[in-house]
């Protein structure tokens, strides 16, 4: 599944990274804590979350993350979005987090392989 | 190349970058991050590697802006391996053990609400090095001190005492 799909799946907008929206995306990672991102999302999974700061996009550069879906309709502010030069796509879909996540699973995305314990 | 010089070369530093961290300075520990890892895929590391080193860097940078307010976090790039050195004045860390726990935090309200405080940062630092080290005395500061290699056949030399300094 591509993340154009994904964004059709999600009813979302597509806030950046307008052309990476080809990539493919196996594995997501659902999670409002920044250290959890880091320590359990494997690379090239899709990060969902409702947190909206510079820090979730520094984050989804360091762990490598194929995309960002925000939650509930929440949009990091322009200025952040703009300082966003890595090429990773955001994403805003006025789903909640639950939903989000089910209609991901339900479509054949599963959690990110690190989740399992090691 | 002489066999003698080999193992010199493989200590002398590539590259050494220096973050400075100042109290309430949280977009640094990212910048630090990016910045490391940029240098780092320049030098044509491997990607699981990169990752790895500019996870330990954001974390470690994020404890100093969180729990002691002023340090520093080095990353020092030898052929063989890289080491991040994080140095702070702040106020040490107890029980060292605890720390280690995940889950155990003591992150303040303004830190969680930006998404800290999972008490992961340290678990998952040791995680992603070959060696993680703490010097930490309360009321006088915390180093940390991790160390990734590059190379399988390195790593072996590194236990048995051979490189590692
Ligand atoms: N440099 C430091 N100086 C003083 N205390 C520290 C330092 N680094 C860590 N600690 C202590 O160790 C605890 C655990 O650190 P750890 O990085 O694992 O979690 P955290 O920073 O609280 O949350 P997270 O990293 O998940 O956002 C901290 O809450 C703090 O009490
Ligand atoms: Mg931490």
């Amino acid at each position: 599944m591509t993340l154009s799909d994904i964004q059709t799946i999600l009813n979302a907008e597509v806030l950046c990274g307008h052309d990476a929206m080809d990539r493919e995306v196996q594995t997501a990672f659902a999670c409002d804590l920044i250290s959890e991102m880091l320590a359990y999302a494997g690379s090239e999974t899709l990060l969902i979350t409702s947190l909206i700061n510079t820090h979730v996009i520094h984050t989804a550069e360091v762990m490598d993350a194929v995309g960002v879906v925000f939650v509930g309709g929440k949009k990091p502010a322009d200025a952040i979005i703009n300082a966003n030069y890595t090429g990773i796509p955001l994403l805003s879909t006025p789903y909640l987090l639950y939903k989000c996540s089910g209609l991901l699973f339900s479509n054949g995305i599963e959690g990110c392989k690190r989740e399992t314990t090691e | 190349m002489s066999e003698m010089n080999e193992t010199e070369n493989i200590h002398k530093p590539r590259l050494t970058m220096h973050f400075k961290v100042e109290e309430e300075d949280f977009i640094i520990a990212g910048e630090a991050a990016s910045k490391t890892k940029k240098a780092l895929q320049q030098l044509g590391l491997k990607q699981e590697i990169v990752k790895n080193i500019a996870i330990i860097v954001y974390e470690a940078a994020m404890n100093i802006v969180i729990h002691a307010n002023y340090g520093e976090v080095q990353v020092i790039i030898v052929p063989a391996y890289v080491t991040v050195i994080a140095q702070d004045k702040g106020g040490g860390i107890p029980d060292v053990d605890l720390a280690m726990q995940e889950g155990y935090s003591t992150a303040p309200i303004e830190a969680q609400e930006m998404g800290f405080g999972a008490g992961m940062g340290l678990p998952n630092m040791k995680k992603c090095s070959d060696i993680m080290h703490i010097e930490t005395q309360v009321g006088v500061g915390t180093t940390l001190k991790a160390t990734i290699y590059l190379h399988q056949s390195d790593a072996k030399q590194v236990e048995t005492g051979a490189m590692y300094v």
